[in-house]
């Protein structure tokens, strides 16, 4: 990806307005629906644009009834429209769960492909600030799991409006999943309308050593572990898959067939996530190239507590990849969990005040 | 206990912004009697669920004020050991069986405990509590029908106050009846002043006797309001989406004032009376902020304890 030095610097936000109002001018048929999209914050500023610009006919807010609404969007969907789903927490989607499983992932399939349910779903992951079990929660790996379903989370403002552009011009359903932390990160974003491909991921980073493989916020931190490790001569190559279904594969198995150790990052648990599907694939197609054990580093296998002291244990962050890598490139023994306190704090991390 | 709720709500509003309290509190200001009627007619041994809205429920129940500004501040000594934060608040002990940030979640859960009562055959009761978003479910309406089917000892109490987030009712549902939902499954519903505590309380001791007697569940719909934003401590009026005026005629109607004025008026108590139980009752507030504050945070091996 080649920015021009010139481009307009963007915020997450901003840019995911954007797409969505950009998507609306070039395609009649887009329209917005979702708890609060219409109202005054606009699901924390996101559809605030859109609906300034089109007003309730096309943005409008949902009763609290996401499942049923969900089907209501599969049908029209199959009717012509393409409609985008707004979840201010992705929990919400486990709600809509029959709807996304049973109907949306599986129609096209059942009438033989005579039928096509382009249907964007966007819903963002919360984190910090005492937000709980319940809406902290990273979900990817339930939707990945589901042949049908496209999940995409993009780490950057520049894919957050060229992905969700992409997205819904897609004629699939795509589960969009926004990364709460990231909105306010700046980024390079061109005004005209662009698309980042689906299934396409990025090098972020060049290095011999090491693949470190992430996605959303896990990108960032990918990215300051690298500095870290800058110093004890280990360059890491960041991949951000940007798609998690459908999955680079490629990009992958050619930067491990160059480094010959993996590491994965996850914002999600350990136990049959997303990590661990990358892990599979690299072992089962690029096994010859490894050197080390394949690491991981996800969420532990708890829910998130809602105090800040076990919060911030919680969460893993660069160090902790930093740590899994120069476990696998042997320059450390087994990762320990370093303590939160030993951990830096990202800008991003930084100034995050309730209410969330 | 009103005024204890109110007292610890506006301290709470007015702690927040040290920045000290890292949950997200949604506060009932101005909603104070539906909490305090409905418990008020239910036995220590009666349960009952709660939403993101908690904290007023969690007392009217015979909560511990300590230990729900301790969970408040994320601290070891709070009601769940800080893990569960201002929308989760549970306490088995005094029949506070918990409280889901996700809305209507904690509805089927009210349904299951009276399930369990009316199998087990004793005459305990069960008190599902959620807003009028609540109400929009899918899984209200089926509990509704689930519920009459078995003639369960449940009571559906939705404290409507008008708004979910920053929408209007009108603009999510297309009628305002609330507790004319239950009548299609043979559930009985009532509106209430959910502003005045002993109309609510009335309501709810009624709906308590039908179960106590195996004649199943009833629907309470408390017409009430929240004075301050959906989320933190500030009014939002300017956000544009309620007015100014509106949210000044229903503090008019504060239940708190309404309650005191009639004591007073009847003779029960006077004013200063009522001056000295407010001043024991901030006294209250400032011991309990006191002890959330200085006692200890959750151990870090805590993080990984009660997953399995
Ligand atoms: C299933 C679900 N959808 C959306 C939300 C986001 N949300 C949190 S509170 C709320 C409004 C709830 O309104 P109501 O049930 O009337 O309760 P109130 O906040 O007014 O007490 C919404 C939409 C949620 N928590 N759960």
């Amino acid at each position: 990806m080649k920015e021009n030095q010139a481009i307009r610097q963007a915020k997450y936000v901003e840019a995911i307005g954007e797409a969505l109002v950009q998507a609306m001018e070039c395609d009649e048929r887009v329209f917005v629906m979702g708890i609060g999209v219409d109202d005054p914050t606009g699901v924390f500023g996101s559809t605030r644009p859109a609906f300034k610009r089109f007003g309730k006919k096309r943005v409008f807010t949902i009763p609290l009834s996401e499942n049923a609404i969900t089907g209501v969007g599969i049908g029209a969907a199959l009717s012509g429209l393409r409609p985008i789903m707004v979840h201010a927490r992705n929990d919400f989607l486990l709600l809509t769960m029959d709807q996304l499983v049973n109907h949306a992932a599986k129609w096209s399939y059942m009438a033989g492909g005579r039928m096509k349910v382009p249907f964007t779903i966007r819903a963002i992951i919360g984190r910090g600030w005492g937000q709980g079990p319940q809406h902290s929660q990273s979900l990817q790996a339930l939707f990945v799991h589901t042949p049908g379903l496209k999940v995409v989370m993009p780490a950057t403002p520049y894919d957050a409006k060229g992905l969700l552009l992409a997205s819904i011009g897609d004629d699939c359903p795509v589960i969009f999943i926004e990364h709460r932390r990231l909105y306010d990160t700046v980024g390079p974003v061109p005004e005209e309308t662009y698309t980042v491909p689906l299934g396409k991921g990025a090098v972020r980073r060049e290095g011999r050593d090491v693949t470190v493989v992430a996605s959303s916020l896990m990108v960032l931190e990918a990215l300051q572990a690298s500095q870290l490790l800058q110093s004890d001569g280990i360059a890491a190559e960041v991949i951000d898959l940007r798609t998690l279904s459908p999955l680079d594969d490629e990009l992958v198995f050619d930067s491990v067939r160059k480094t010959g150790r993996l590491v994965v990052a996850d914002t999600g648990w350990e136990t049959c996530g997303v990590a661990a599907e990358v892990s599979a694939r690299v072992a089962s197609n690029v096994f010859g190239s490894l050197k080390a054990p394949i690491r991981r580093v996800c969420l532990p296998n708890s829910p998130t507590p809602t105090c800040p002291s076990l919060e911030k244990e919680f969460y893993p962050g660069a160090e902790d990849i930093a740590a899994a890598v120069r476990t696998v490139v042997g320059r450390g023994k087994e990762p320990m969990r370093p303590r939160a306190s030993a951990r830096t704090q990202e800008s991003w991390d930084k100034g995050f005040t309730g209410p969330f | 206990m009103m005024l204890l709720i109110r007292r610890t709500e506006e301290k709470i509003g007015e702690l927040y912004p040290e920045q000290e309290m890292k949950c997200a509190v949604h506060l009932s200001i101005g909603e104070e009697a539906s909490a305090v009627g409905v418990c008020a007619a239910l036995r220590g041994d009666d349960v009952i669920y709660s939403t993101h809205r908690c904290h007023a429920h969690y007392l009217a129940k015979g909560g511990n004020l300590k230990r729900m500004v301790a969970e408040l501040y994320g601290k070891a000594a709070g009601c769940c050991r800080g893990k569960g934060g201002s929308m989760h608040l549970a306490d088995p002990e005094v029949g506070m069986m918990g409280s889901s940030a996700i809305v209507a979640g904690s509805i089927p859960l009210a349904v299951g405990s009276a399930l369990a009562f009316s199998m087990k055959g004793n005459d305990r009761v069960a008190v599902a509590l959620f807003g009028d978003g609540g109400a929009e479910q899918g899984s209200f309406t089926e509990c509704l029908s689930f519920a009459s089917l078995k003639s369960l000892p449940v009571i559906f109490v939705c404290e409507n106050n008008l708004y979910a987030t920053h929408t209007h009712i009108s603009a999510r549902q297309s009628k305002d009846n609330i507790h004319q939902r239950g009548e299609p499954y043979g559930v009985p519903g009532t509106q209430i002043d959910g502003n005045d505590v002993l109309a609510v309380y009335e309501a709810a001791f009624q709906a308590v006797e039908r179960c106590r007697l195996g004649k199943g569940p009833s629907l309470l719909e408390c017409r009430t309001y929240r004075w301050r934003g959906h989320v933190g401590p500030d009014y939002d009026y300017d956000l544009g989406y309620r007015s100014k005026q509106e949210l000044e005629e229903w503090m008019r109607r504060c239940p708190i004032l309404t309650y005191e004025r009639s004591l007073v008026s009847a003779g029960i108590c006077s004013q200063s009376d009522l001056d000295l139980i407010r001043e024991e009752v901030d006294e209250e507030v400032a011991r309990a902020v006191t002890f959330a504050k200085s006692s200890p945070e959750p151990e870090m091996d805590e993080l990984l304890q009660d997953v399995y």
